[in-house]
């Protein structure tokens, strides 16, 4: 197996709250992962630390780009940084650009592969025009594909809640990642838009060869989609494996007493 | 060593004075998260309406220390009144817009309460009588310290004891920390959040009346402008000690007051000013959550 | 009808009002002369004022939060402002646009001296205002200081002329390029703080560098500051007073139109794009792989670039600099400005430059009144009209670009 990313023993400080405790976390190439568990377990926190927007307090965030083994450590770069490296995510409570519309906030994502400087915006040369063209070009085929296309215009804060979501993810593929970061995704959507969630991130998966990690709390979408599943309580990982190995985890069914954890 | 010995008492009276102004922009800061741009106006209103009220009163041949009580009930009445009336008109409305826009209405609060105060009195400074009588067991350190400092210094006492019970102790000061800790969980548990921002503004406006009275008087002049270089310094102070702080407000007042006592004492008094902006760049930069804040981060 | 409640609540609002003002407004004191002056009429005068502002205050609410609800409910508002609709209308606005234009060609011609001065003065504030709102409008930096370029650029034109003898058309590229230095010297401290913070400091640079240029005898020579600075000359030629009071006007005019055309190209390009999603959502901008520091510090060092070489300008318009062109005020009004006209709208900031220095200019009995409306202004246009009276009709990208350069 490949590797794409790598965390070791990352662990987080919030003055005295220990956030994130000795995590170990791997995701390999053309996989899905799971990150569940409880609410204030440690999961977004987890993804802000190796997306760059808090610098872990100790561990190793690790990544490895075009299949070189050589692994590259990004522990406390700056987060545009890091999705120039190729991680890009999506965010819990949807944070998109509302007063922008649909295109222009996937255009967002095309910036950090773009080069336009503040004279080649002036001047409007030949590379420049070319540039925005195929940058809308872009971001439409991306939108296409994610199934918002009839959105195009509107402003990203007209979108129903739903479409939102999607719009996020659309926005973070246009930075190319290798490996995309979703923040429960599916959360508030309708049992219909989540099965269509669920296919559209395994069509990422096999037609984009993009790397998913993925926190969610709707174990019935977890279970189908991931390859393997990690499952953190207080910051500290207490079980990991196949959908069907957690599922009967006692110490997992523990952690989520009350909950549901049937497929 | 005497000289020395008079630019640290000055620079804490300066400090005690930048204290009780930096208090209202620490805590509606710490409630709302809104730089108060018109607080020093409302410093200034105070002081202004002590005076018109102390010219009233002397017309009418009343005794000094009267004067000096009353004026100072009133000026404290109006300020608060004002402090209330702007956060109704100007904040209110803005409380869920982006903060560029609250900070926008609040320069033009500060902007408006200005002109207002020169329009309607005058553009000139007017002379500010000094009610304090020269106390006489104060002759021998006269040369250090006159009457009027160890006044400001007492009341600025007190009104920090005062202050300080009230946010530990009182029914209002708990839901003012609660509200200042979460808004929405406040409102949650029953807490009126509007009538806890009104009763902020007030009691800063109030603290910052009293400071105004007292500087008018040792100063011994006032236009329609003194608010606002003192209103910035003081919130420098507050930026210094770790906005949202209240004894960091304190702390950051007084090292504010000596840095400018010792600077324009020992160096130059024609770059006053641009001690303390430079000392809240230097601040911001390097320790932006001030001495006494705790650096937060937004969660996301 | 209005209700009696609604007129209850007025009768309330008015006896309120009469209180706050009654010290201030009432009575006038001079210490001096120990005299009180008892101005009994200006209570009757705000109780009134305020009665009857308390309606409109209710009713502008009213609307406001009606339209609130109708956009959380997701309707389209539908009302598009006329001023879109007028640009959105190819018949009205060409013809329109060809008579503003010859208007402005020949306007030194036609009005006198003294009204070219004005405009001319007008159109610095044009080239202030869109510099201004780079920083304010695209990318959200609230910048108080920005009068600080305004006066590295006079200073720049004053000093290197008084020294070294340079002239105006050499003076302005210098002063563009040290304006840019200057903000980015400032702006790298100071970018990296939240929004509110940045105001503050930006304000307490504009006061140092004001302060400076005040007691730094040596250097600025002080408060009485620095006369005789030539104004451009024409092909090494110098005009007379007359013709290069003109001649000013028409470099103005192209100033103004190069800045149109620069900001109107920045907007729409990547590096537009990023300031308003800067302005929108700063974690997620970053999350997107924009550099923040990089994006603030091109808009405020772009910003700072044009305010000095208006800066330029005005020195050469005035042919005499000092401290006290350069108060925070002329920052806020600047700020104005750019707020009263749309912030991130040019056609906004052009219009409300001419509005906020013609008004005074034409309307004296107004220009004492001057700074309190603008504080006025600066509250009820963020409660009421935050997007300005002419938004920002900032083309949008739509997709039909694409198709019909498919095309082509
Ligand atoms: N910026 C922050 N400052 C302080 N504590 C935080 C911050 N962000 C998260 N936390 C705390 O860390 C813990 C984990 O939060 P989070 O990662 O959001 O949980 P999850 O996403 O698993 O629900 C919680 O106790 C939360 O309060
Ligand atoms: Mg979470």
């Amino acid at each position: 197996m490949e590797p794409v990313l790598k965390v070791q023993n990352l662990g987080m400080n919030f003055g005295g709250l220990r956030a994130l405790d000795d995590l170990d976390l791997d995701v390999d190439k053309n996989e899905i992962v799971a990150l569940i568990g409880p609410n204030g377990a440690g999961k977004t926190t987890f993804f802000n630390c190796i997306t760059g927007i808090y610098p872990p307090t100790d561990g190793d965030v690790l990544i490895f780009t075009h299949g070189s083994d050589r692994p590259e450590r990004i522990n406390g770069i700056k987060p545009n940084r890091v999705t120039e490296k190729g991680l890009a995510r999506t965010f819990q409570n949807i944070r998109l650009f509302p007063n922008m519309t649909v295109l222009e906030n996937v255009m967002i994502g095309r910036h950090c592969r773009m080069h336009a400087g503040v004279l080649g915006a002036i001047l409007r040369g030949k590379s420049t025009i070319k540039e925005e063209k195929k940058a809308v070009e872009d971001s439409y085929a991306i939108l296409e594909k994610i199934g918002l296309a009839q959105f195009v215009d509107e402003f990203a804060k007209n979108l129903p809640y739903g479409a939102q979501r999607r719009l996020e993810i659309a926005r973070a593929m246009a930075t190319e990642p290798f490996l995309l970061l979703l923040d429960e995704p599916a959360a508030g959507m309708n049992p219909n838009e989540t099965q269509e969630l669920d296919e559209l991130i395994k069509q990422i998966r096999d037609e984009e060869g993009i790397s998913i990690l993925l926190i969610e709390h709707d174990m019935k979408l977890v279970m189908s989609l991931s390859d393997r599943i990690f499952v953190v309580d207080y910051g500290k990982k207490i079980a990991q494996g196949t959908p069907e190995e957690v599922r009967n985890n006692p110490v997992v069914i523990k952690a989520y007493l009350g909950e549901e954890v049937d497929a | 060593m005497d000289y020395f010995l008079e630019l640290f008492l000055g620079g804490l009276t300066r400090g005690s004075i930048y204290a009780l102004i930096a208090l209202g922009y620490t805590m509606v800061y710490g409630i709302i998260g809104l730089i108060n741009f018109a607080h020093g106006e409302i410093y200034m209103i105070g002081a202004f309406t002590a005076l018109i009220v102390i010219s009233v009163l002397t017309l009418m041949g009343m005794n000094t220390l009267a004067i000096l009580v009353i004026a100072g009930v009133i000026a404290v009445i109006y300020s608060s009144a004002y402090g209330y009336t702007v956060e109704k008109i100007a904040y209110k409305p803005l409380r869920n817009a982006p903060r560029l826009s609250a900070l926008i209405s609040a320069i033009g609060m500060s902007l408006f309460l200005q002109n207002y105060v020169l329009l309607a009195q005058t553009s000139d400074f007017l002379p500010f009588p000094c009610l304090i009588p020269d106390f006489e067991f104060m002759e021998p350190y006269a040369h250090i310290i006159g009457s009027t400092e160890i006044v400001i210094l007492i009341t600025t006492a007190v009104v920090m004891v005062l202050l300080t019970i009230m946010i530990k102790f009182t029914k209002i000061g708990k839901a003012m920390r609660a509200t200042s800790q979460d808004k929405t969980m406040a409102m949650l548990v029953g807490i009126n959040v509007n009538r806890v921002i009104s009763v902020t503004f007030i009691v800063g406006s109030a603290t910052a009346a009293i400071g105004g009275v007292l500087i008018a008087s040792h100063v011994g002049m006032i236009n329609f402008y003194v608010g606002f270089i003192a209103g910035i310094k003081a919130f420098v102070a507050a930026v210094l000690g770790g906005i949202g702080s209240i004894p960091g407000a304190v702390l950051g007042s007084f090292i504010l007051g000596w840095t400018e006592s010792f600077a324009t004492g020992y160096v130059s008094s024609d770059y006053e000013d641009v001690f303390a902006f430079l000392f809240l760049v230097l601040i911001l930069i390097f320790r932006p959550a001030g001495i006494l804040g705790r650096s937060e981060k937004y969660k996301i | 009808m209005i209700k009696f409640n609604e007129i209850k609540r007025a009768f309330l609002v008015s006896i309120w009002f009469m209180f706050l003002t009654f010290p201030i407004m009432v009575i006038r004191v001079n210490p001096v002369e120990r005299i009180v002056e008892w101005r009994w009429k200006n209570m009757i005068l705000v109780g009134i004022g305020s009665f009857l502002l308390s309606f409109v205050w209710n009713y502008l609410m009213k609307r406001k939060e009606l339209g609130v609800k109708k956009t959380e409910a997701g309707e389209e508002t539908g009302t598009i402002p006329l001023a879109q609709r007028i640009l959105g209308e190819k018949r009205i606005y060409i013809p329109g646009l060809v008579a503003i234009g010859v208007f402005t060609m020949v306007f030194p011609l036609i009005f006198s001296m003294y009204q070219t001065t004005i405009m001319t003065t007008a159109l610095i504030y044009v080239m202030l205002g869109l510099g201004l709102n780079i920083v304010v409008g695209l990318a959200g930096l609230l910048d108080l200081g920005y009068v600080a370029f305004y006066a590295v650029g006079a200073y720049a034109y004053a000093l290197l002329n008084y020294h070294f003898g340079l002239g105006f058309w050499m003076a302005l590229p210098i002063g563009g390029v040290l304006g840019a230095i200057f903000g980015i010297l400032l702006g790298f401290p100071v970018l990296r703080l939240r929004g509110d913070y940045l105001a503050i400091v930006t304000l307490g640079f504009g006061e140092i560098i004001r302060i400076i240029l005040e007691n730094w005898n040596e250097f600025s020579f002080g408060p009485s500051g620095i006369a005789n600075i030539p104004r451009p000359s024409l092909f090494g030629i110098d005009l007379s007073v007359h013709s290069s009071i003109i001649y000013i006007y028409y470099i103005m005019i192209a100033l103004c139109l190069f800045t149109v055309f620069v900001v109107n190209r920045l907007q729409d390009s990547r590096i537009g794009r990023a300031w308003i999603a800067l302005r929108e959502d700063e974690v997620a901008c970053e999350a997107m792989g924009i550099d923040k520091a990089k994006t603030k510090l091109t808009a405020f060092s772009l910003g700072a670039t044009w305010a000095s070489m208006a800066g330029v300008m005005f020195a050469a318009k005035t042919t005499f600099v000092n401290p006290a062109s350069f108060t925070i005020w002329e920052s806020i009004m600047i700020l104005c400005i750019v707020v009263l006209g749309g912030m991130g709208s040019i056609i906004g900031v052009i219009a409300g430059a001419l509005v906020l220095i013609l008004t005074p200019e034409y309307l004296r009995a107004f220009s004492e009144y001057r700074m309190l409306a603008f504080g006025t202004m600066l509250v009820v246009m963020m409660i009421f009209r935050p997007g300005g009276f002419i938004p920002n009709v900032r083309r949008v990208y739509k997709f039909e670009g694409v198709k019909s350069a498919d095309k082509s």
